[in-house]
């Protein structure tokens, strides 16, 4: 279990002050200056030398992305942008960073674009984040009250932060899209390439970070990367924000090291599942766009990138959705895949159309109004979807179905036998399984 | 240069192009949807997917830069595979997702039989479809009188999003929702304020955007098609024309890129139903005031009352905006025939003498020039009404940067950013005498160019202009070794030609001011007019009028016999557009009734007035008249123009007026007879009028 003194985020659950004075006295804004006068290259040596992996979910190291962008400006600007559009299911992490440590953030703003050579930041924050958004420029005005951004500064380096409100649409959070929604226009993923890096936010150079690495970026200078890389395991270093929700008893957020089993967390942090441990049916262990895990899997998972690749789900963004055994795993599944549905920005085709089939061949099974040969031609819709889309949606609609279809097939068997061996029984009632 | 083995072979590609261009050139073909040549990529169909060795992913061959492919790790060019299990796998895929959401009404869709979904479903789709959920409708939009949309067919490819916003510069056209309800629409389901709007239809893969005049009229294989030039303005377009029977049933572009490269206006597209209606199809003779239809030998004799044995000078002929070359050159060498030097085939009046040169009247820089442009200034003209394709190239280099535009005249909304500089003849010399901004910005620019509108040559002051405009072409540096950046922009089809070949007035003879203050003095026995619609026919007096023509417009009410001719679309002629490039137009269908081919009507009149003319075909006609001008022999090719003396040309000693210059053009559906005798353009008109700015003014 992490020591308390390893923490990065002391005020996570916001018992203590959130302002500056506050962030001041657990740590943040000490030894910005110093960080800075030791170069771009040393910081991003440094973050490197951590192992920190992204933290949106796709875990691409964040010192190697952040080397990405061009060493000298060929005349254009150099942008970092930060992305607190946090829409995926069960994610609640960066919401808990800007309402009570937002101080973390701006500090590491400055610092990452400091070594990217950006002047200036934008912060895109979710269209549903009214209050969040409120304390955020609460703190950014501190920040610049007190000299430590804008011109001028105490820092030496100019450097201005923006935030950005977004509209609350989901597929904002995927960075190109995310990039055309702040340019101001319509918020449909581009094509990559060129990335971002190349040509990004308004064609300059441009960098998208999830709120928690850039959040994190400014102890790992503090304390050191060899501090960060000594906790988790190899290639999956560090400390990590998980959201607990489901059926445990006490769904929570709480920051632990990488690695960490599952149940170790549940049962630590959440108060365990709901009905014990023997009444868990499957976990999506990394926010919704990931395939789900049945319990024989998760007797001594650990709770990181690499482990969970092996078994063909994911971190992704350490949202942990708990399912005890009295969930409709089909109807769980199907309600997911109408949230892709709804989600789809509608550029691409196998997306746009594939989406709303899968939802519709689910919310069948859910009744068990469906044959069996559907399940395979289902799991087949899933594959046609995935990899073909400009942008990742298309894969995050179709891991959930296909882990539903790899894990649970029995139980779509079951109820599609159910279905047929009575079909309509007296005073049974439609019941979709999203209300459309 | 990058390499690359394609399906095996190894090709070495240009910089800079994208893979399926790559493919393409390794004569691959790859389905395609959204993608098209000319317009940005969106890379949305995903149907150009291939596989790209050691990627991931399918890799949309659309949007990926050959440049961008990395090579092997032994520095082996990069293998892509369009034919592999994965690409097949990807492409029924797509494919399926395509079609299960949209309509199989094939049998009663316009576009069945072209349908780019209809032939890609049949070569990379598979047999049935295994949706058996309830398919999606969408609402049908209006979009005005030229489109018919049945949106439940759209695929989303948003190409006609990007054409309207990137060539036509009307951003009326968008995607609006998101996910499986995604709308293409115009938000206001008003009708589309483009002159190119009609260039979707073409570009619409599918059945969703269709012609709303064509609907339902005819399948693609029962047309004949027939390759023809386009008279609706002087750019001459390149066309097909399509015919069943005796009818034409549409009019589509021909890929040119010189001239029209894909694209027409919707003038030139939707014009085909004025061929059909007022059109003369007998011969009518005005007797006791009424015309009566009349056989050809009666309308002949009739002519050779009035005609016969009369003084050439009390005769003249007027050539219209959409005769062509041979019918003007038979017209001409009748009237010498009868000693007569009046004849003038500027109708409007324009004031360009070609004895300066044939470069002092055409669009030198020729119309693919705009591409190498840097400064522009319009004079008196608005490329948009006048020339709508040329404006759309004139758009796309100005959203390439770096373009600079300068208006002189009438303040238009022309689809892109210009710097108004003045109204009238007055700016036109401050700017001649280098003391306005502009002039620097055109001394300064690599190819300068200045384009006169021909609707100011036909003011009184027209020569002033065009010697002040030569002035400032002059002092500007716009002609200069291998650029000559002065250009007259024509909007009548028939002019240059008609310059050409001298359809002007001989040796003390008549233009068209003269002739119509000589008919209205009743000093005129006879004038023919050659399709002459848009001169004053108030002013003609008493004078007998013999017109040769298609439609019962202007002319053919005021005239006094006659004589029904062939429209565009029915004779092989020959046009020379506004650069000088003759082009032929091929016979789709023929005259209606009695109507006969123009130069026929004058060889079997010469014989009726006793001085025949001497070719009794037409190809004894055009070796004829090759003979007198060798380079209408070249079609489709630009006769180097003669050097054009500027210093000459500005040197004239008219004086210019105070009038700011005016509208050439101030109904653009409406310009000609054919256009006049058109319901739907009438209808595009109407409501074009009807409703105030298009939302892109300023």
């Amino acid at each position: 279990m992490l020591k308390d003194e390893d923490r990065i985020f002391r005020n996570l659950y916001g018992f203590e002050d959130w302002s500056l004075k506050g962030a001041k006295k657990r740590g943040a804004w000490s030894g910005t200056k110093k960080f800075l006068q030791k170069g771009r290259d040393w910081i991003i040596d440094e973050v490197k030398a951590s192992g920190l992996r992204g933290r949106g979910g796709a875990g691409f190291p964040t010192g190697l992305k952040w080397s990405f962008m061009p060493k000298e400006s060929d005349g254009r600007p150099h942008y970092l942008v930060v992305n607190a559009d946090e829409s995926e299911p069960g994610t609640c992490k960066d919401r808990e960073i800007m309402r009570h440590d937002p101080h973390l953030l701006i500090e590491g703003c400055l610092i990452a674009s400091f070594a990217m050579g950006a002047n200036t930041a934008y912060i895109y924050i979710r269209g549903e984040f009214i209050r969040e958004r409120e304390r955020l420029q609460a703190a950014i005005d501190e920040a610049y009250d007190a000299k430590l951004i804008g011109k001028n500064n105490v820092h030496g380096y100019d450097f201005d932060l923006y935030v950005h409100h977004g509209a609350g649409a989901y597929i904002c959070g995927e960075e190109t899209a995310l990039l055309e929604s702040l340019e101001g226009k319509k918020g449909q993923p581009r094509l990559k390439p060129p990335f971002p890096a190349n040509a990004g936010l308004y064609g300059a150079p441009t960098t998208v970070n999830n709120v928690e690495s850039i959040a994190v970026a400014p102890d790992i200078l503090r304390r050191g990367a060899s501090w960060f890389s000594g906790l988790g395991r190899p290639n999956n270093t560090g400390t990590k924000l998980f959201c607990i929700s489901g059926h445990v008893n006490r769904p929570c957020n709480v920051e632990e090291e990488m690695g960490i089993t599952l149940k170790e967390l549940l049962e630590r942090h959440a108060g365990g599942v709901r009905g014990g441990w023997e009444n868990l049916l499957a976990v999506i262990p990394g926010g919704s766009s990931v395939r789900c895990l049945p319990r024989d899997s998760c007797n001594s998972l650990n709770m990181d990138f690499d482990s969970l690749a092996a078994l063909k789900s994911g971190l992704g963004t350490a949202a942990v959705i708990v399912m005890d055994k009295s969930t409709d795993i089909i109807r769980a599944i199907a309600r997911l895949s109408y949230f892709y549905k709804h989600e789809s920005c509608g550029q691409c085709t196998p997306c746009r159309e594939g989406t709303g089939w899968m939802y519709r061949v689910l919310d069948r099974m859910a009744r068990g109004e469906a044959e069996k040969r559907e399940i395979d031609m289902l799991l087949e819709v899933t594959y046609q979807v995935e990899g073909h889309t400009i942008c990742a949606l298309g894969d995050a609609a179709a891991w959930p179905v296909q882990g539903l279809i790899t894990h649970f097939r029995d139980v779509i068997e079951e109820r599609i036998d159910q279905y047929s061996a009575n079909p309509k029984p007296e005073g049974s009632v439609r019941e979709p399984a999203a209300a459309e | 240069m990058p390499k690359l083995v394609i399906d095996g072979t190894e090709i070495e590609v240009e910089d800079g192009i994208t893979l399926i261009q790559a493919c393409e050139e390794a004569g691959v073909e790859i389905p395609r949807f959204c993608y098209h040549e000319r317009l940005s990529i969106a890379g949305n169909c995903r149907m150009c997917l291939v596989e790209v060795v050691g990627a991931p992913k399918p890799v949309a061959s659309c949007a990926m830069g050959v440049n961008d492919l990395r090579p092997g790790r032994d520095g082996e060019p990069p293998e892509i595979r369009t034919n592999s299990e994965t690409v097949k796998k990807a492409r029924e895929g797509v494919m399926e997702f395509l079609l299960i959401n949209h309509p199989l009404d094939c049998p009663i869709c316009d576009q069945g039989g072209e349908c780019d979904l209809q032939d890609q479903a049949m070569a990379y789709g598979v047999d049935g479809s295994r949706f058996v959920e309830n398919k999606r409708a969408v609402e049908d939009k209006n979009i005005g009188p030229l489109i018919k949309t049945i949106m439940t067919r759209c695929i989303h490819c948003t190409r006609c999003v990007r054409f309207m916003t990137e060539i036509a510069g009307v951003e009326e056209l968008g995607m609006t929702g998101r996910g499986e309800d995604v709308e293409i629409t115009t938000y206001l389901e008003q009708g589309m304020m483009s002159e190119m709007s009609g260039n979707v239809i073409d570009l619409c893969p599918v059945g969703a955007l269709t012609s709303k005049p064509y609907a339902f009229a005819a399948r693609p294989w029962e047309l004949r098609k027939t390759e023809s030039i386009d008279v609706m303005d002087a750019v001459g377009s390149n066309i097909r024309v399509d015919t069943r029977g005796r009818e034409v049933m549409r009019i589509l572009p021909r890929n040119n890129d010189d001239v029209n490269e894909e694209w027409i206006s919707d003038k030139t597209r939707f014009v085909w139903d004025g061929l059909r209606t007022q059109r003369l199809d007998r011969p009518y003779v005005r007797i006791r005031g009424k015309l009566k239809p009349a056989t050809w030998n009666d309308a002949f004799a009739a002519i050779a009352r009035k005609v016969k044995g009369k003084k050439g000078a009390k005769l003249a002929a007027i050539a219209g905006d959409l005769a062509g070359a041979e019918d003007m050159y038979a017209l001409k060498d009748l009237m010498t025939r009868l000693g007569c030097a009046n004849i003038d085939c500027r109708q409007d009046g324009a004031l360009i003498d070609p004895a300066m040169g044939r470069a002092s009247y055409l669009f030198n820089s020729g119309l693919a020039g705009v591409e190498e442009a840097d400064a522009i200034l319009l004079v008196g003209c608005d490329p948009r009404r006048e020339a709508s394709v040329l404006n759309a190239r004139l758009r796309r280099r100005w959203r390439a940067g770096t373009l600079k535009v300068g208006l002189i005249g009438p303040e238009a909304d022309l689809t892109y950013q210009h710097e108004y500089i003045g109204a009238g003849p007055q700016t036109l010399s401050s700017l001649a005498s280098g003391k306005h901004a502009f002039f620097k910005t055109l001394k300064a620019a690599k190819h300068p160019m200045i384009i006169v509108g021909s609707g100011v040559l036909a003011r009184g002051d027209g020569a002033a202009i065009l010697a002040q405009a030569a002035k400032l072409a002059d002092a500007a540096g716009v002609v200069k070794r291998g650029w000559n950046g002065f250009n007259v922009l024509h909007h009548a089809a028939s002019r240059v030609a008609g310059l050409d070949i001298g359809f002007l007035p001989g040796k003390s003879g008549l233009d068209t001011a003269g002739i119509l203050k000589a008919a209205k003095a009743g000093k005129l026995d006879a004038l023919f007019l050659l399709g002459a619609d848009e001169i004053d026919m108030g002013s003609l007096g008493k004078t007998f009028v013999v017109y040769i023509g298609t439609h019962g417009d202007a002319g053919a009410h005021r005239a006094d016999v006659i004589l029904p001719a062939a429209a565009y679309t029915e004779k092989s002629s020959i046009y020379v557009n506004t650069e000088g490039r003759p082009q032929m137009t091929d016979r789709a269908v023929f005259p209606p009734g009695d109507a006969r081919e123009d130069w026929a009507i004058l060889r079997a009149l010469s014989a009726e007035l006793g001085v025949p003319l001497e070719y009794d075909s037409l190809a004894e006609l055009r070796s004829a008249m090759f003979d007198d001008h060798r380079h209408l022999a070249l079609i489709d090719e630009i006769q180097d123009g003669d050097d054009l003396d500027l210093k000459k040309l500005g040197a004239g000693s008219a004086r210019l007026g105070k009038q700011p210059f005016t509208r050439t053009i101030t109904d653009y559906y409406l310009t000609n007879p054919i256009a006049r005798a058109s319901a739907i353009m009438a209808e595009v008109s109407a409501m074009k009028t009807g409703l105030g700015k298009t939302g892109t003014d300023g």
